[in-house]
């Protein structure tokens, strides 16, 4: 039995807010069916007010305590207000989840982000965009396959709740918690937000440094070009600037710029941190 | 919640303590606390009361000989020591067989047994939870040390055809050992060791109102194993440890009382489980049968509501006092639903939501109707609050139609 607080079974006894809005002016959808939970999340906007929320949940006792507590804690707030919350205020409102439950506040937090993400506002600047603490790349790339877990997720409960452990990141965003494949992933990306994996290189000699480049060429990198026919070879390294040369059906291909910024680029970044730049050389 | 207001329908995870047992281990927790193999007359009625309560074991999985039964500490310990027993025994062989539906308990310990060298297949299931034979079959090979089997499943009642696998395996390679988890049906329906050809046969006296702690191996005079304790000669060397005699006892008493209620079992506890099930299913438009036509214990049913979760539906039986349990991620913590309930491809529409309620020889029938009454407003709760209101539309008008 889950030691869950007296206001968590308050709300899932008598969730408030429960229910659809017809004219909603942002939806905000988290979680999926076979994931296990879904929340979803309806917004009436009025003079940048929220004046009404309602949600429809599929999901645990704290995942519907977490969408009843959430529609009350916006109802009434202004946008830029109503932005500023996490999945910790949302947690903290409910006196506390148990650890392995953590994830449905970030589910509650991460349909309001949807919601907001919808509902386009002018003038409106991420902070977090201008002091760098945000994911390097902005594309939604798929972390966690089993439970549909982007980066981005990752990224922001590690931000917001300060997550230091993968154990952590799988309590709060599910990653990593089915077949476990992502585990040195996300592993990587706590390390890439403590800038742990920059320390490291800074000890490293030139000569350790290209043949750590060439071994993620070789081991991520090449086999998965191989499976397109195509392949790839490092020409040169400059500091944080690789030169590489795509080979076979890559060459010439008109995705190559695709495949050379996407694929190479972000692989090379997971590993060896955000600066690393990739030039194609022919 | 406890007492007079409580409906506990989750005999599969444990059992009520029967008050006959209770009063016949009492003694051996307060005067009688002999160590049964002292010299002296004191001990005299520790060690006959293990005497007996083996001969009833014996009895109850009908071995031949009493020497074949071994007490162990739970149903965990007995498949630790029939499955390592085995394989220590004769190292030679590195090829075991299991399902893919086996208690996290074996399971586990094929992960673990992987990880030293040893190949494991999975049999899996169809979408009733019958075991898929002809695979089994294939599996068998010169190599395979030991095959094991439950004999009924935890999740779902589902029982396996153990006198055909059995067969199957002594045709293909006689050297192969059987071992039967035989935890969920001890006390359902009869067990007999020689009829189904098994080698050996595990059980936990907890699951048929013994307590918590005490369990029992069967391992067949041909069928050698290497112990997992060593220390003591208790229990012919096969495990030391002081025997444990108020447990012993209670289990004997236990197996005795479930022997004579297996008759009860097939007909009035069956009869209140259909009355459950029949009455949800027909009550209830999201809620579908998770075994279809398979053959079950009598106790129990799995029952999948769509488009909801199944915690929730929990936490709101829990209000009211009927304990039930669930195969979805969120009650265990695992993040991913019932890995049986996976292996039969229950649809992922029903599988969060499914509900198993295991009976008893104390369930009544006002408990029942009980359930049968409150249950669909629990439903209708939960399912109010679902996103999937068109799914469920249509689900209902499918319902609507197909009574019509």
């Amino acid at each position: 039995m889950w030691d869950y607080s007296e206001k968590v079974m308050e709300h899932y006894r008598n969730p408030r807010n429960v229910g659809s809005i017809e004219d909603a002016d942002a939806v905000g959808v988290a979680g999926s069916l076979t994931c296990g939970d879904q929340l979803k999340i309806y917004l009436k906007i009025k003079d940048n007010i929220v004046t009404d929320a309602k949600f429809q949940t599929f999901g645990c006792g704290s995942a519907v305590a977490s969408s009843s507590i959430l529609t009350e804690m916006i109802i009434g707030k202004s946008v830029d207000e109503v932005r500023k919350i996490t999945n910790k205020d949302i947690a903290d409102e409910l006196g506390g989840l148990p650890p392995e439950k953590m994830h449905c506040s970030v589910m509650g937090y991460e349909a309001l982000e949807d919601a907001l993400k919808k509902y386009k506002q002018e003038g409106y600047v991420d902070l977090d965009d201008l002091t760098g603490k945000n994911p390097p790349e902005k594309q939604e790339k798929i972390i966690c396959t089993c439970f549909s877990v982007t980066e981005n997720m990752i990224w922001d409960a590690i931000k917001q709740n300060g997550l230091k452990t993968v154990e952590e990141v799988t309590n709060y965003t599910k990653a990593g918690g089915a077949c476990g494949k992502c585990k040195s992933v996300i592993q990587d990306i706590i390390d890439t937000y403590y800038n742990k994996e920059k320390n490291e290189e800074q000890k490293l000699t030139p000569t350790q440094w290209i043949l750590k480049v060439n071994n993620i060429i070789e081991t991520q990198i090449s086999p998965e070009l191989q499976k397109d026919g195509g392949d790839i070879e490092l020409v040169d390294i400059k500091n944080k600037t690789i030169y590489v040369k795509l080979r076979g059906k890559c060459s010439g291909c008109k995705n190559s710029t695709m495949t050379l910024k996407n694929f190479v680029e972000t692989t090379l970044k997971n590993s060896l941190g955000t600066e690393i730049n990739v030039i194609e050389v022919s | 919640m406890s007492g007079q207001n409580l409906i506990y329908l989750d005999n599969n995870a444990t059992t009520k303590v029967d008050g006959r047992v209770l009063e016949k281990m009492l003694p051996y927790l307060k005067e009688e606390y002999a160590n049964p193999s002292s010299m002296y007359d004191f001990s005299k009625k520790s060690s006959n009361a293990i005497k007996e309560s083996r001969a009833i074991i014996r009895d109850f999985v009908n071995a031949k000989d009493e020497k074949e039964i071994i007490f162990t500490s739970c149903g965990s310990e007995s498949a630790n020591t029939a499955i390592r027993g085995v394989l220590n025994f004769n190292k030679s062989k590195k090829h075991i067989i299991t399902t893919k539906v086996e208690h996290p308990c074996v399971l586990n310990l094929y992960k673990a047994l992987e990880k030293q060298g040893y190949r494991v297949d999975y049999i899996g299931v169809n979408s009733n939870g019958e075991l898929n034979l002809d695979e089994l079959e294939e599996a068998v090979s010169e190599d395979t040390a030991l095959v094991s089997v439950m004999w009924a499943n935890n999740e779902t009642g589902v029982i396996n055809p153990i006198k055909k696998v059995s067969e199957i395996i002594k045709t293909k390679n006689p050297e192969t050992k059987l071992f039967v988890d035989a935890v969920q049906v001890a006390g359902k329906i009869p067990i007999d060791v020689q009829e189904n050809g098994i080698d050996l046969l595990g059980i936990s006296g907890h699951k048929f109102h013994a307590p918590k702690g005490i369990g029992a191996l069967y391992v067949n005079s041909k069928t050698m194993i290497t112990p997992l304790i060593i220390g003591g000669h208790q229990e012919r060397g096969k495990r030391a440890g002081t025997e444990n005699t108020p447990y012993i006892v209670a289990m004997g008493e236990a197996a005795k009382l479930a022997q004579d209620g297996l008759e009860y079992e097939l007909t009035e506890v069956k009869r209140l489980r259909d009355k459950l099930e029949k009455n949800i299913i027909n009550k209830i438009y999201n809620a579908r049968l998770n075994t279809g036509g398979a053959n079950r214990v009598p106790n129990t049913t799995n029952i999948g509501f769509e488009y909801i979760e199944g915690e929730l539906i929990l936490l709101h039986l829990s209000d009211i006092g009927i304990c039930a349990s669930s195969g979805s991620a969120c009650t265990s913590g695992s993040l991913e639903p019932s890995h049986v309930l996976r292996a039969m491809n229950v649809p992922f529409t029903a599988i969060h939501g499914s509900i198993r309620w295991s009976l008893s020889r104390f369930t009544t029938e006002k408990e029942i109707d009980y359930v049968i009454e409150k249950l669909p407003q629990i439903i209708e709760k939960v399912t109010s609050i679902s996103p999937y209101q068109k799914e469920l539309q249509s689900l209902k008008d499918l319902r609507n139609m197909k009574q019509s």
